[in-house]
């Protein structure tokens, strides 16, 4: 006896016979299974007579044998022959894995998929928007629906705890930007102009658009994590059974604060930017506060104001209702939860950047340069 | 107590609190080799903690664990899996991987601790716990999400016997299936422990179980094992919950069943 399963080929009286011995357990299986590919023979005797310990894919090993080889078992005592009746009742032929397709079919599938499926996501989006409305009509018309300790708390959330990181970001590219333009501008002796750089460019684009990532990192992919757990653990559809339209109950909330938060971060940021910049000025250009705060009075317009004001509130519609469209999409396992938290924040962030783009062009055309 | 020698698993003087509220303190308990227990209590009880302590996936405030003799308590990674490789383990909720197909569920832990098996195996283990578990074949090809509440009670009883185990723990196997499917997994359950020398470790809400296969059970009540023994045992202890729990309506029902099919 050893500490492996064996088993050796004999003939008795003319008949091939296989004799095993050993533990015959998945533990101790060894080469076993190899081994028994290269044998056959119609008709041999397998002996387990010898065999000191079984399990199921002993059993199961035994049973291939005896099955493709027309073979008969002999030395089975209570106990095998029990597990070897088991394994042959559950021995039902199925398909484990689908059917593989040539790598052409396949390409063209995937192909023919994500071209429909982008279709149907700007479609949903656009009925998801749709939906949005008329949620906030009936909100609206009958004002006690409203949800008012949900949004208050998506405020704190998306709003109050974004101050330290957005505050941080800002004050960063804000000192970047200043030093940068310090640099190339000092070249044509024209370092003053580094304060129109900061003042412009924060106001008018930078502080909303690194908002709008930053938001949308933070609460679009949150907005799309919570929702697409709870649509997994049915909870939206409790909700709906109760009569709690999920639409007001939780997409709401959260497009509000985004819509709404925006435009205060933005300006926030917009604001430590120019502190950040404002500080690199006064260290490395030798240009005091009082005079800094001067000049930027003087050369940003109040019309980037308005325009950076009146992106916010577009670019938090966008960030909230991918989220939310995405979470609410999730359907089947949890790694769809992660793929619609990816997709929400991507589709965010590229919605924002084409709009940034339009509105750069639009408030140039009707003159707020 | 009863004498630690056979005994696989022994649990002493076990604490498990979670902040305020003490689930359980000085609890003992011994499963012998080769038996099938049964656990029992009301629901909030903590039989469910009590068996993640067990296998050391709650770490107790104060006592100790052992489990085929060593100590599950505070043990480093590569020593348990030694451990862990010779149970088998079926979660309240099934736990089932839910990116993998059925069969593959099945196959993560013989592919885990036993990397040298080939596919085709593989795939013909996976197809025969399967229908051992009583599922049908088609449900190997799919994903838990696509499986009814009992289908997902069945394939992880499935990925639980991958193994072969010595020790099985079982939370609640029949809660959710159907009456002869239950019935079934009792049998099978019975006759794996009769031909495998397995030892159970049951959680059961299902009266009919327990006296269909238990060889003892244990009562958990008032944060420890109040009392363990053969049913008729427990029936002779003046305890409350015990004579209601088996007296009651249900226990009636199911102990005329069993001792109808007995004289039979
Ligand atoms: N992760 C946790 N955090 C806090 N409390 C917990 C946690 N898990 C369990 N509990 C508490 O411990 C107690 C015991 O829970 P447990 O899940 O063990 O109950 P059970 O006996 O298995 O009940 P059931 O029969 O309903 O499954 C409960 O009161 C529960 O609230
Ligand atoms: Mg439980």
């Amino acid at each position: 006896m050893s500490d492996i399963a064996q088993f050796e080929e004999v003939t008795e009286d003319g008949r091939q016979v296989l004799r095993f011995s050993g533990p015959l357990t998945l533990a101790r299986l060894g080469r076993l299974p190899d081994r028994l590919k290269e044998v056959s023979g119609r008709g041999m005797l397998v002996d387990v007579g010898g065999v000191d310990r079984m399990d199921t894919v002993g059993a199961w090993l035994i049973h291939r044998l005896v099955h493709d080889n027309d073979a008969e078992v002999r030395g089975a005592d209570e106990s095998t022959s029990f597990l070897l009746q088991n394994v042959a009742a559950a021995d039902k032929p199925a398909k484990i894995r689908p059917d593989r397709r040539p790598a052409f079919v396949q390409i063209m599938d995937q192909m023919g998929t994500a071209t429909a499926l982008a279709g149907k996501t700007m479609l949903g989006l656009l009925g998801f928007f749709g939906a949005l409305l008329v949620t906030t009509w009936t909100v609206i018309k009958r004002p006690r629906r409203f949800r008012f300790n949900a949004t208050v708390q998506r405020f704190e959330i998306v709003g109050i705890h974004a101050l330290g990181i957005i505050g941080l970001m800002s004050f960063l590219i804000g000192i970047v930007i200043a030093q940068q333009g310090a640099v190339q501008l000092r070249q044509f002796g024209a370092e003053v102009f580094t304060i129109n750089l900061i003042g412009r460019l924060t106001f008018r684009e930078l502080g909303v658009l690194m908002t709008a990532i930053m938001v949308a990192g933070r609460s679009g992919s949150a907005f799309a994590a919570q929702l697409g757990s709870m649509k997994l653990a049915e909870e939206v559809d409790a909700m709906r059974t109760i009569g709690v339209s999920p639409m007001e109950a939780l997409v709401l909330p959260r497009v509000m604060a985004t819509v709404l938060m925006m435009p205060l971060l933005g300006f926030y940021s917009a604001i430590v930017a120019i502190i950040g910049g404002g500080l690199l000025c006064w260290v490395s250009l030798d240009i005091p506060p009082a005079t800094f705060i001067q000049r930027i009075r003087e050369v940003t317009p109040i019309t980037d104001v308005w325009i950076s004001l009146i992106k916010a509130p577009v670019f938090g519609l966008i960030i909230g209702i991918s989220g939310c469209f995405q979470g609410m999409q999730v359907e089947g396992n949890n790694e769809e939860v992660g793929l619609r938290t990816t997709a929400a924040v991507v589709q965010a962030i590229f919605l924002v950047i084409v709009l940034d783009a339009f509105f750069a062009v639009f408030f140039s055309e009707v003159g707020w340069v | 107590m009863s004498q630690n020698g056979d005994s696989i698993i022994s649990v002493r003087g076990l604490k498990n609190a979670f902040g305020e509220q003490v689930v359980h303190e000085g609890l003992d308990l011994d499963v012998r080799k080769g038996e099938i227990l049964g656990v029992v209590g009301g629901s909030g009880t903590g039989k469910s903690v009590l068996m993640r302590s067990i296998i050391g996936l709650q770490t107790p405030l104060a006592g100790d664990v052992t489990v085929f003799g060593q100590s599950m308590v505070g043990r480093d990674e590569t020593e348990a899996k030694n451990i862990r490789r010779r149970w088998g383990v079926l979660f309240q909720g099934g736990a089932l991987f839910s990116t993998l197909t059925v069969a593959e569920n099945v196959q993560v832990p013989i592919r885990e601790f036993y990397p040298r098996i080939d596919n085709q195996l593989l795939d013909e283990i996976a197809t025969y716990k399967i229908a051992m578990s009583g599922l049908a074949p088609e449900a190997a090809m799919k994903y838990p999400s696509e499986l009814s509440g009992g289908m997902k009670k069945r394939a992880g009883i499935a990925r639980a016997l991958a193994l072969d185990p010595e020790l099985l723990f079982l939370d609640e196997p029949t809660a959710g299936l159907d009456p002869i499917g239950a019935a079934a997994f009792d049998q099978l359950v019975k006759e794996l422990q009769k031909n495998l020398d397995l030892t159970v470790f049951l959680i059961t809400h299902d009266l009919d179980t327990l006296y269909a296969i238990c060889d003892r059970v244990a009562v958990l009540a008032d944060k420890k094992v109040i009392a363990v023994g053969t049913i008729p045992e427990l029936l002779a202890l003046d305890h409350e919950w015990i004579q209601e729990y088996f007296r009651g309506p249900r226990g009636r029902a199911a102990q005329a069943t069993e001792t109808a099919e007995v004289s039979a």
